[in-house]
C-alpha cells in the first residue's frame, strides 16, 4: 500500500515537473524578483544596488510617471471595452438567425481575430496616415495631436476585438434556449422587450466574462502604440506597459519593477471586482 | 416572430441588407490595406487623390516584401518559434493535466491552485525581471530566449484537464483490468478521446505564439532575429515610396492565421468560449 502511494507521488510530480519548472522560473521567480528589485536602486551599469525599501514603492506609485501611464491606460480601456461590447452584441444579434448563407457573415464578423495587434496597427496606419488616410481627421482621429492620438490608437483596439467579442457573444446567444424565447413570444413580448427582458439577462454572465477579458487586454496595450505612435506625440500614448517596457535599463529598473507590481495589483483588482460582480449577477439571473 | 406585419421575404431582404452593410464596415479597413499594398504608392497618394480602389497595380509587391523587407527570414523565425511553443505547450499541458485528472499525489489541490495562479502573472507583469534573466543566461537573440518562458500554459493544463475529467469511469476501470499503465492509458485512451479539446487548445496556442509582440521585442535587438510581427514595426517609418511593401508584408503576416481560422473555425470557437458560456 505504502509503495503504491510513493509510486503515485513520483508519477504525479514527474508528470508535473516540466510545467512546474517553467512556471517557477518564468512566472513565480520573476514575481519575487520584481518585488525585490522594487526595494532597490541600481547603479548605472546594474553591477551594484542599494536598498531603498518601501520608499520607492510609495514614491513611484504616487508619482506622476505611474499615475500618468495609468490614466492613459484607463482611457484606452474606457474607449475600447464598452464600445467593443456593444458592437459585439449588435453583430451577434444580427448574425444569430436562420438565413441562407449566414455562415459567410459569421466568418466575416469573426475575421478580425486573425489580425495580430501589429498587423492591426499597420492596417490602421493606412487609414490614419496623416492628411491622406481615409479616417485621419483633425477633429477626432489624429495621430499627430497629443489630445487625440489616444482615440486613433483606441480605434485599432475596437476593431481588433470585434472578432473575439462577436464569437463569444454569439455563443452566448446560441445557448439561450428556444423554448424560453417562444414562451416570451406567447406572452406577447415583442422582439425588443424579449431581448431586453429575456435574452440580455441570460447572456449577462457571458458579457461580464467578455468585459473582463477585454479590460485585461486593454491594460496590456503595447504593440499598437509601439507601431503607431511610439508613445507619442509628446508621451500622450505612453500606457503603463509602454512605460514598463522603457524602464529595463539598470538605472530605471527599480522604478520599472514597482510599476510592474502596480500593473499586477491593478489587473488583479479589476479581475476580482468584475468576477465578484459576475457572481452577484448570476445569482440575480437565477 | 410571425406576428409582424411584413411578409417573410421582405424581412429577409432587410436582414441581408443590414448584414451586408455591417460586413462591409468590418472589412473596409482590410480592403483599404489591400488597395494600399497593390497600388503604386506615389500614384495612389498624390497623382489622383486617394481612390478606394487599386491604381497602377504592382503585383510584384508581395515578392518584394520577401526580397526587400526580409520577410522570408522573419517568416522562418516566426514559424520556428511558433512550432516550438505549440508543441512544447501541448506536451507539458497533456502531462500535467493527466497528473491532475488521474493520479492521486500529495498536495494536488495546492499544485493546481499554484498552476492557475500563473494566469495572474502575464508577461507584461514579469517582463522586467524575465528579460534580465534572459540576459543573464545569454539567451538574447536566440530561440531559447524566444520560446523557453512559454513552454507551459495554465490555460492549456486547465482545458486538457477538463477534457480528461470527462473520460468515463468505466473506460478507466476497463483499462486498469487490462493492465494498462499510466502511459498506455494516456496514449491509447485519454488522448484519443480528448482530441477535440487538445485541438482547440493547439489553435489558441498557435494564435498567441504567432501574434506575440512584447516579448520578442524585449529580448531581441538584432534584426536577424525579428519575428514577422516585430518586422512590421518598420512600416510606420518607411518612406512614402516604400510603404506598399511593408503593408503587403502585414497582409502576408495575417495569411497563415486566416487559413487556420477558416480551417479550424469550430475549434477556435470551442477554445475561446470554454468557460465563457454556461451549460
Amino acid at each position: 500500500m505504502r509503495s503504491r502511494r510513493v509510486r503515485n507521488a513520483l508519477a504525479g510530480y514527474g508528470l508535473l515537473a516540466p510545467a512546474l519548472f517553467v512556471f517557477a522560473a518564468f512566472s513565480f521567480y520573476p514575481l519575487w524578483r520584481v518585488i525585490w528589485l522594487g526595494l532597490h536602486e541600481q547603479n548605472r551599469t546594474g553591477t551594484n544596488q542599494r536598498w531603498v525599501g518601501v520608499n520607492q514603492y510609495t514614491d513611484v506609485l504616487t508619482g506622476e510617471e505611474f499615475r500618468g501611464g495609468l490614466w492613459i491606460t484607463a482611457q484606452f480601456v474606457l474607449l475600447t471595452v464598452p464600445i467593443g461590447v456593444v458592437i459585439g452584441i449588435l453583430l451577434a444579434v444580427a448574425a444569430n438567425r436562420r438565413l441562407r448563407g449566414i455562415k459567410v457573415f459569421q466568418v466575416i464578423f469573426s475575421s478580425t481575430i486573425a489580425s495580430s495587434t501589429a498587423v492591426t496597427a499597420v492596417i490602421f496606419f493606412v487609414l490614419l496616415e496623416p492628411s491622406i488616410g481615409y479616417l485621419s481627421d483633425p477633429w477626432i482621429f489624429d495621430l499627430l495631436d497629443p489630445d487625440r492620438a489616444i482615440f486613433a490608437v483606441a480605434l485599432t483596439g475596437v476593431w481588433q476585438n470585434l472578432g473575439l467579442t462577436f464569437i463569444i457573444t454569439l455563443a452566448g446567444l446560441q445557448a439561450v434556449p428556444d423554448d424560453i424565447l417562444e414562451a416570451a413570444r406567447l406572452d406577447g413580448f415583442g422582439p425588443i422587450r424579449s431581448f431586453a427582458r429575456v435574452t440580455l439577462p441570460m447572456i449577462t454572465p457571458t458579457l461580464l466574462f467578455l468585459s473582463v477579458a477585454l479590460t485585461v487586454f486593454g491594460l496590456q496595450a503595447f504593440a499598437q502604440i509601439d507601431v503607431l505612435t511610439g508613445g507619442g506625440p509628446a508621451g500622450a500614448t505612453e500606457t503603463l506597459v509602454f512605460k514598463i517596457f522603457n524602464s529595463q535599463e539598470p538605472r530605471q529598473l527599480g522604478e520599472g519593477s514597482v510599476m510592474s507590481v502596480g500593473l499586477f495589483l491593478v489587473t488583479g483588482t479589476v479581475a476580482t471586482l468584475q468576477f465578484w460582480l459576475l457572481e452577484r449577477r448570476v445569482h440575480y439571473a437565477n | 416572430m410571425q406576428t409582424d406585419a411584413a411578409p417573410g421575404w421582405v424581412r429577409n431582404v432587410a436582414w441581408y441588407v443590414l448584414l451586408t452593410g455591417l460586413a462591409a464596415a468590418v472589412l473596409f479597413p482590410i480592403w483599404m490595406t489591400i488597395v494600399r499594398a497593390l497600388s503604386n504608392p506615389i500614384t495612389w497618394s498624390f497623382d489622383r487623390g486617394q481612390p478606394p480602389y487599386p491604381v497602377d497595380i504592382e503585383w510584384d509587391v508581395f515578392g518584394r516584401a520577401f526580397d526587400e523587407a526580409s520577410f522570408g527570414r522573419q517568416l522562418a523565425v516566426s514559424a520556428t518559434v511558433t512550432l516550438i511553443i505549440v508543441i512544447g505547450q501541448m506536451v507539458t499541458s497533456v502531462l500535467a493535466a493527466y497528473a491532475f485528472a488521474f493520479v492521486d499525489f500529495p498536495f494536488k489541490r495546492t499544485m493546481f491552485a499554484v498552476t492557475m495562479a500563473t494566469l495572474m502573472l502575464p508577461i507584461e507583469v514579469t517582463l522586467v525581471a524575465n528579460s534580465r534573466t534572459i540576459r543573464e543566461l545569454d539567451w538574447t537573440n536566440s530561440f531559447e530566449g524566444l520560446t523557453v518562458p512559454f513552454l507551459a500554459s495554465a490555460l492549456g493544463i486547465f482545458l486538457v484537464r477538463q477534457g480528461f475529467l470527462a473520460v468515463p469511469r468505466d473506460l478507466r476501470d476497463a483499462a486498469a483490468l487490462d493492465g494498462y499503465g499510466h502511459l498506455r492509458f494516456l496514449w491509447r485512451v485519454a488522448i484519443p478521446i480528448t482530441r477535440p479539446v487538445i485541438a482547440a487548445f493547439v489553435v489558441l496556442s498557435f494564435l498567441a505564439a504567432w501574434n506575440s509582440y512584447l516579448w520578442p521585442r524585449a529580448i531581441t535587438d538584432d534584426s536577424d532575429w525579428n519575428t514577422i510581427q516585430i518586422g512590421l514595426r518598420a512600416v510606420a517609418n518607411s518612406t512614402a515610396d516604400q510603404l506598399n511593401v511593408g503593408v503587403a508584408a502585414a497582409l502576408l503576416a495575417a495569411l497563415p492565421v486566416l487559413i487556420v481560422l477558416v480551417l479550424f473555425q469550430r475549434h477556435i470557437v470551442r477554445g475561446l468560449t470554454a468557460g465563457a458560456v454556461k451549460g
